[in-house]
């Protein structure tokens, strides 16, 4: 099961560097023309995007729960820093650990099965987590988590400010997508890729790809309840929006328009779609009827997403054609335990 | 006959009440399941818009009633006929031009598709439901002596069996039902014989949305007729398929009437698992048994 993956990694590359360059300078001069809120949220948004990317683009697995992690690690941080007055980083230590176990459980049963398979039980379990938050006492129901505070960084730092929040969610979302990358560029990402192209050949040359699949969905798991216990405190709340499988769509969208398999692909998406949201606030369920039509349109035609379109030209590679990311034809059903037996000749 | 009941807490009434809850909402898994799993064998995607198809024959019934005064037993007929032709549509414009990339962008493709038409229903008529009268027919209950069963549920459950068993019989006993299955397994082949295989595609998602308004129309008396109605109830028909298995029509029956019936049982026994009963189930099966109940080992 391999989904387009249209990389532009140029390991050492200037142009990469000067793009991360620009981008970072960018962020961090951002707020002064903006509003922080805004790309506090679109910066959430964009390392959950990332993170469920990871999985996606790299090892070719399309989970279509991711809410699950994101919206329970929101209450968590919530519950934990309101209720139980914890310190600020310890409520995040919190969210983000409750999304590991989680992702470690949910992902050691939905590894079983594979591609179509693998969407429908993990958006399966992410409707489990949403029911239990409906009914559990401490996420307030309909009502969710309110007033969150948002307390003080290591007991010093203010994050009531909005430019000291702004730039923690910043630090946040740059650490995350730095495990991201430096994950992606590993020898653990390199294997992951492999399962992506060819899995039962990645089993024959001795790598326990369940393992690899595994890790690899903790690690989604946790930066996606990173994302959203930052998003509890950046809106100071948490509710049932962030655990309901919409969210998962929406996540899905994100990577989709910015480019599967890209590193700054999903970035990007985050951003459109959150300035999208933005303009439609007002609109009501138009929002929902124009995400399904970008979907459509994506699918259709615009499947290597925007970076995935420009990347080649934003790195200086517009002189050599580059072969187009090519689109994985159709299959045969393998089982991925086994290596496809050869056809018999016919007599 | 039913003394034990008596020392396991719950009343007779209440208990047979919400075996007869879990006995219709497994009437509608069943008939779910079944047409994604037809879809399914030979389109090879998971048709998310499939929930949005049975609240398309929901409101296509709501609409023939309101609109134009035509009845519950006309719009069994005429809503799966309108939302079959839509869904030709949709294969012909949509599912067509991405049949040879991988499924996953079928998902999404559906995924999509599905948004669409529920942002539409609900930009028009918000989240509440719309009531739809019980045809006079069927109004009215009958005593079996344990309990009072209204009639229209049990015309549910005898109808929805009709369905299942009769699609059964089409797909596993047929000469149309064989080329289909020929189609799934080899479909290069089945065309090198002569049969056209494409136009069967069509027919075959075609076929597989009227059967998911079909479950819509019998629904929109039951539950209300609700823009939401068709996202609430495919999760959990995924989360049946895969604990059935999609290799085989009469695994996907038989496991979604038992999963509506332990849904149900958990309503009695202890309710505040009912709304994720089954996902634990689906977590057990995805334990023991990886390719799902009735499905062909992986």
């Amino acid at each position: 099961m391999t989904f387009t993956g249209s990389e532009h990694r140029q390991s050492g590359s200037t142009a990469v560097w000067l793009w991360t360059g620009g981008l970072i300078a960018l962020a961090v001069a951002a707020p002064h023309f903006l509003y922080p809120v805004f790309i506090m949220k679109a910066l959430c948004m964009a390392l959950f995007a990332c993170a469920f990317n990871l999985l996606l683009g790299y090892v070719g697995l399309l989970s279509f729960g991711h809410a699950a992690f994101f919206g329970s690690a929101s209450y968590i941080t919530a519950h934990a820093v309101k209720v139980w007055g914890v310190p600020t980083e310890l409520g995040i230590l919190a969210g983000v650990a409750v999304a590991a176990a989680l992702g470690l459980v949910f992902g050691y049963l939905a590894i079983r099965r594979s591609g179509i398979y693998f969407a429908m039980v993990t958006l399966a379990f992410a409707q489990m987590v949403f029911f239990f938050c409906l009914q559990a006492k401490f996420t307030g129901g309909e009502d969710g988590v309110q007033a969150v505070p948002r307390g003080y960084l290591l007991g010093l730092i203010d994050l009531n400010q909005p430019l000291t929040m702004y730039y923690f969610v910043l630090a946040v979302f740059l650490f995350g997508f730095a495990v991201i990358v430096r994950a992606i560029n590993s020898p653990f990402g390199q294997v992951l890729k492999a399962i992506r192209e060819n899995e039962p050949r990645a089993v024959s040359l001795g790598y326990r790809t369940e393992h690899y699949k595994l890790l690899a969905f903790i690690l989604s798991a946790a930066l996606a309840g990173l994302a959203g216990s930052t998003k509890a405190l950046v809106f100071q709340f948490a509710s049932l929006t962030d655990v309901n499988w919409t969210m998962s769509g929406e996540v899905v969208l994100m990577t989709l328009i910015g480019g599967i398999g890209t590193i700054l692909g999903p970035v990007v998406g985050a951003f459109f779609l959150t300035t999208m949201e933005n303009y439609l606030a007002q609109a009501g369920s138009w929002v929902t009827i124009i995400e399904g039509i970008i979907f459509v349109i994506c699918v259709l035609t615009f499947r290597e997403g925007i970076v995935g379109v420009i990347a080649p030209y934003a790195m200086g590679r517009r002189a050599r054609p580059e072969p187009p990311p090519e689109e994985i034809e159709v299959e045969e059903e393998v089982p991925s335990e086994k290596i496809r037996e050869p056809v018999e000749p016919a007599s | 006959m039913f003394d034990w009941l008596h020392i396991a807490m719950p009343p007779a009434p209440l208990f047979f009440a919400q075996l007869l809850v879990g006995l219709i909402n497994g009437a509608f898994y069943a008939m779910l399941s079944l047409g994604l799993a037809v879809i399914f064998g030979l389109l090879n995607i998971i048709n998310f818009t499939h929930g949005a198809q049975y609240m398309l024959g929901a409101f296509c019934a709501w609409f023939l009633l309101n609109w134009f005064g035509i009845g519950y037993w006309a719009a069994l007929i005429i809503a799966p006929l309108v939302v079959g032709l839509l869904g030709i549509a949709i294969e012909r414009l949509l599912l067509r031009h991405i049949a040879r990339l991988d499924h996953l962008y079928g998902l999404l493709l559906t995924f999509g598709l599905a948004l669409i038409i529920e942002g539409v229903f609900r930009q028009q008529y918000g989240s509440s439901g719309q009531p739809y009268t019980i045809p006079p027919e069927l109004q009215g209950a009958r005593n079996l002596g344990f309990m009072f069963l209204p009639n229209y549920r049990a015309w549910v459950i005898l109808f929805s069996l009709a369905i299942c068993l009769a699609t059964w019989f089409v797909i596993e006993r047929t000469r149309l039902g064989a080329y289909l299955r020929a189609a799934t397994e080899n479909p290069v082949l089945v065309r090198a014989f002569g049969i056209d295989v494409p136009r069967m595609v069509t027919l075959t998602y075609g076929g597989g949305a009227a059967l998911a308004a079909l479950a819509g129309v019998m629904a929109a008396p039951i539950y209300q007729v609700s823009p939401l109605m068709g996202s609430n109830i495919i999760i959990v028909v995924f989360a049946v398929v895969v604990i059935g298995g999609m290799g085989s029509i009469l695994g996907a029956i038989l496991s979604g009437f038992a999963l509506g019936l332990i849904e149900g049982l958990t309503k009695v026994f202890y309710p505040e698992a009912s709304s994720t009963v089954i996902f634990v189930i689906m977590a057990l099966v995805l334990l023991i048994k990886p390719a799902g109940l009735f499905g062909r080992a992986a």
